[in-house]
């Protein structure tokens, strides 16, 4: 079984040569470019003998450190010409690596949101019921039939129950309910069943209203669960359109 | 007026959970003016700083808000039964190079880094404090990347120009001058160029 291991000190080459410059206690600006490069090739050794994947960043920088010593060792430079200095191919980097790593650190040292400092929180699942004027809870058919009840109790149709032939269509209602709430788009539950005297048409009424909410056209709500329900239209009203 | 106006502008502070700004605060009191109202701010934020409580006004992101003192960490943090999540060295690399570059491409973080940052960061972002700020015109059309109101917020940071500034790029660039125009100083230069300290103080109190 083989083991892969990721060595998380150095993440990447630029840390890891920080790391060879610290260790040898040499000048950034002055890189004692062979050792360096012998050091880090050993490392890169190291790390294969460990069974760890070297990724490539690893392998490039390799490369342009034998590349730099290479230069480092042709006449050219040696005798001082105009020549930049080969080494600031890694030196600029470097510093610039080492520069955004100070600047973590700062970061890392400042007083932390919800770490070192805190704030005052809100509970805004408290403040949504208040700025909102009563919220509007779906009735659902239990509720309406609760209501319904209600109604049929408080005002005492049994008294004035008369025997009569079916008068009232489930259409027709439907209709009457689509023509009530077309004019005033909102009416509450008591409303619609105002004027009727019997507990067949109250039915009736009320079996047009589940039609119409089952078809989607009135949605049904409740403030709270002792106000009344109310009915509001869901479907345009084609007068309105047409003006 | 003044002495009310200072209450309404710390009631307003003391009740919100975000910082706010005197532009939002003057929106809420439309007899004062901005300014009124940053002068309002600037009082309390010194009247709380010298009265000496575990908590006082601090200017973020743009805004003011009330903040617990650091002092007070250890105790707030085991009320609330949690740990601070913690953002890795290379998390905060890659956020400090976000942070000083922006707008930044993903391929010149990871040329600063010298690893791939993919992962880094997507995890930046999801935590809220970098975002994609548009794209920039090359093939590929690659993502520009920047730091979000969020991280001014979690650094405690007015704006993005007071993070603190980075001396040793400008002394680096001053260097490099120097090295092209009098090689023979470079030695002596060089000696006295900061390295920046990747260890803790080596000095301890006696």
């Amino acid at each position: 079984m083989d083991y892969q291991v990721k060595l998380e000190i150095f993440e990447g080459p630029l840390d890891l040569l920080l790391h060879l410059i610290h260790k040898n206690e040499v000048d950034i600006f002055d890189i004692p470019i062979a050792t360096i490069t012998d050091q880090y090739l050993e490392y890169l050794d190291m790390m294969r003998a460990l069974n760890v994947t070297v990724a490539t960043d690893f392998l490039v920088m390799a490369s342009t450190l034998v590349h730099i010593k290479s230069k480092m060792l042709l006449p050219d430079y040696e005798q001082g010409t105009d020549e930049e200095d080969p080494r600031v191919e890694i030196t600029r980097p470097l510093l610039e690596y080492m520069n955004l790593k100070s600047a973590a650190e700062e970061l890392a040292e400042r007083e932390i949101l919800q770490k070192d400092v805190f704030t005052r929180p809100l509970d805004r699942t408290l403040l949504d019921e208040v700025s909102k004027e009563g919220p509007e809870v779906e009735a659902n058919i239990f509720q309406l039939i609760t209501a319904f009840r209600r109604i049929i109790e408080e005002e005492q149709y049994e008294t004035r129950l008369k025997i009569e032939a079916a008068r009232w269509s489930v259409k027709e209602k439907t209709a009457y309910l689509v023509a009530l709430l077309r004019e005033k788009r909102s009416v509450y539950f008591r409303e619609i069943f105002e004027g009727q005297l019997t507990i067949s048409e109250l039915i009736v009424t009320f079996l047009a209203l589940l039609e119409l909410v089952r078809a989607g056209m009135v949605r049904v709500f409740q403030p709270t669960q002792d106000r009344d329900i109310r009915l509001e239209a869901k479907f345009e009203n084609q007068d309105d359109n047409n003006e | 007026m003044n002495r009310s106006l200072k209450l309404i502008v710390e009631a307003l502070l003391f009740s919100s959970d975000r910082p706010l700004s005197p532009k939002e605060i003057r929106s809420w009191i439309p007899e004062a003016t901005v300014s009124e109202v940053t002068s309002a701010l600037q009082e309390l934020v010194e009247e709380y700083e010298h009265l000496g409580r575990s908590f006082a006004i601090k200017e973020v992101a743009g805004g003011y808000q009330f903040r617990t003192h650091p002092m007070f960490a250890p105790f707030i943090l085991s009320m609330l039964k949690t740990t601070p999540s913690r953002l890795s060295r290379a998390a905060l690399e890659t956020l400090a190079i976000v942070a000083y570059k922006q707008p930044i491409l993903r391929q010149e973080i990871e040329r600063l880094r010298g690893v791939d940052v993919g992962g880094i960061l997507r995890s930046l972002m999801e935590k809220g404090l970098i975002r994609i700020v548009g794209r920039k015109n090359l093939p590929g059309r690659p993502l520009i990347y920047g730091t979000t109101k969020k991280f001014l917020e979690v650094f405690g940071l007015k704006d993005l120009n007071s993070l603190p500034k980075l001396k040793e790029i400008k002394e680096l660039a001053g260097h490099e001058q120097e090295t092209h125009q009098e090689k023979e100083d470079q030695e002596s230069e060089s000696k006295e160029a900061p390295i920046p300290s990747l260890s803790g103080p080596d000095n301890r109190p006696g």
